[in-house]
C-alpha cells in the first residue's frame, strides 16, 4: 500500500510551502484591513479575491484536485452551477411586487382620472 | 458480507465508494453554506447601515492561522500513512483534533465577550447573521473532532486489519476538513473585515 517515499516526502515539502503561503495571504488580508483603503469596493475586491486565491490553493493542493478523477469534477461542475443559481435567487425578489401596486391597477386609476377630466 | 469498493475503486467510476460518497456530500454542504452566504448578501445589500470593526479581528485572525495549520497537519497525516508510517499518521491526527479544540476555545472566547455584553443574535441583523453562520461552522468543527478522535482512538484498530481502507478513512476526513478550513477563509474577510 506504501507509495514512494521520496514522492510522498516531495509532497509533504509541497503541503508546507502551500501552508506558508496561506499564512502569508491571510497576513496580507489582515494588513489591507489595518492600513484603511479608502474605497470600501477596492477593500471588498482585495479581501475576496485574496480569499478565492486561497481557497483554490486549499482545493488544489490539500484535496488534490488538481489531479482528480473526471466524475469528482463532473459533481463539482453541477455544484458550481446550482450555487450560482441560488447566489441569484435573491434576484427574484426585484420583481416580487406584493405591496406596491400594478401595473394594471395604476393605469385603471389613470383611465378614471382621464374620464373625469373629460366629464368636467 | 463485505461492502464492496472501499478500498478497490469501481471500474465505471474509477473511484472508491467513499470517495464519490464525501465529495456528494461535500456538494451539499456547498449548498448549505451557499444559501447563508446569499442571505448574507441579501441582508447587506437592503441594509441602510451595516456595523464594522464589532468583532475581534485579532482572534478571527489567530483562527484563521489554527485552521490552515491543522489543515497542513491533517494532509500531512494521510501522507505519511501512505508512507506506511501508522504512528506518524495517528499523531499527525492528533495535532489536528487539537487545535480544533483550540479554534473553538477561541470561539467559546469571542461568543463569552458578546454575550457578556448582551449582544446575542437577537441584538442586530449583523450578529444574527454572524451567530447563525459562524455557529453552523463551529458544529462542523465539533463534528470533525468526533470523527479525528475516533480514528486516532477506537478506529484505530482498522490500521492492523486493513491499513487500504483506513488510510481511504483518513483521506475522507481530510477532504471533509479541508472544505471546513475553506469555509472560514471566506468566513473571516466577510464577517470580520468588511
Amino acid at each position: 500500500m506504501s507509495e514512494h517515499p521520496v514522492d510522498m516526502s516531495k509532497s509533504i515539502r509541497t503541503y508546507g510551502i502551500v501552508g506558508g503561503l496561506l499564512f502569508l495571504f491571510t497576513a496580507i488580508t489582515v494588513g489591507v484591513n489595518l492600513i484603511h483603503v479608502s474605497s470600501v469596493a477596492l477593500a471588498i475586491t482585495i479581501a475576496l479575491i485574496i480569499a478565492t486565491m486561497k481557497g483554490s490553493m486549499v482545493a488544489a493542493i490539500f484535496m488534490h484536485l488538481n489531479h482528480e478523477k473526471k466524475w469528482i469534477y463532473g459533481a463539482l461542475v453541477l455544484t458550481v452551477v446550482f450555487f450560482v443559481v441560488l447566489l441569484l435567487l435573491p434576484n427574484l425578489t426585484v420583481s416580487d411586487t406584493i405591496g406596491t401596486p400594478s401595473s394594471y391597477a395604476i393605469s385603471a386609476e389613470h383611465a378614471a382620472q382621464k374620464a373625469e377630466k373629460a366629464e368636467k | 458480507m463485505e461492502i464492496p469498493y472501499t478500498v478497490e475503486p469501481r471500474p465505471d467510476s474509477g473511484l472508491a465508494n467513499g470517495k464519490l460518497g464525501i465529495w456528494l456530500f461535500l456538494a451539499s454542504e456547498v449548498m448549505l453554506f451557499g444559501a447563508l452566504f446569499s442571505t448574507y448578501i441579501l441582508l447587506r445589500v437592503g441594509a441602510i447601515e451595516w456595523p464594522h470593526g464589532e468583532l475581534s479581528v485579532k482572534l478571527g485572525a489567530i483562527n484563521t492561522f489554527i485552521l490552515i495549520a491543522s489543515s497542513v497537519t491533517m494532509v500531512v497525516a494521510w501522507a505519511k500513512l501512505k508512507m506506511n508510517e501508522f504512528s506518524k499518521g495517528r499523531l499527525y491526527i492528533i495535532v489536528t483534533a487539537v487545535l480544533a479544540l483550540v479554534f473553538l476555545v477561541n470561539k467559546y472566547f469571542e461568543y463569552a465577550d458578546h454575550f457578556g455584553r448582551g449582544e446575542g443574535p437577537w441584538h442586530s441583523t449583523f450578529l444574527a447573521i454572524y451567530f447563525t453562520l459562524t455557529g453552523l461552522h463551529g458544529l462542523h468543527i465539533l463534528g470533525g473532532i468526533a470523527v479525528m478522535a475516533y480514528l486516532a482512538g477506537p478506529g484505530a484498530g482498522l490500521w492492523k486489519k486493513n491499513p487500504d481502507q483506513y488510510t481511504n478513512r483518513v483521506e475522507y476526513t481530510g477532504l471533509y476538513w479541508h472544505f471546513v478550513d475553506l469555509v472560514w477563509i471566506f468566513l473571516f474577510p466577510v464577517l470580520y473585515l468588511l
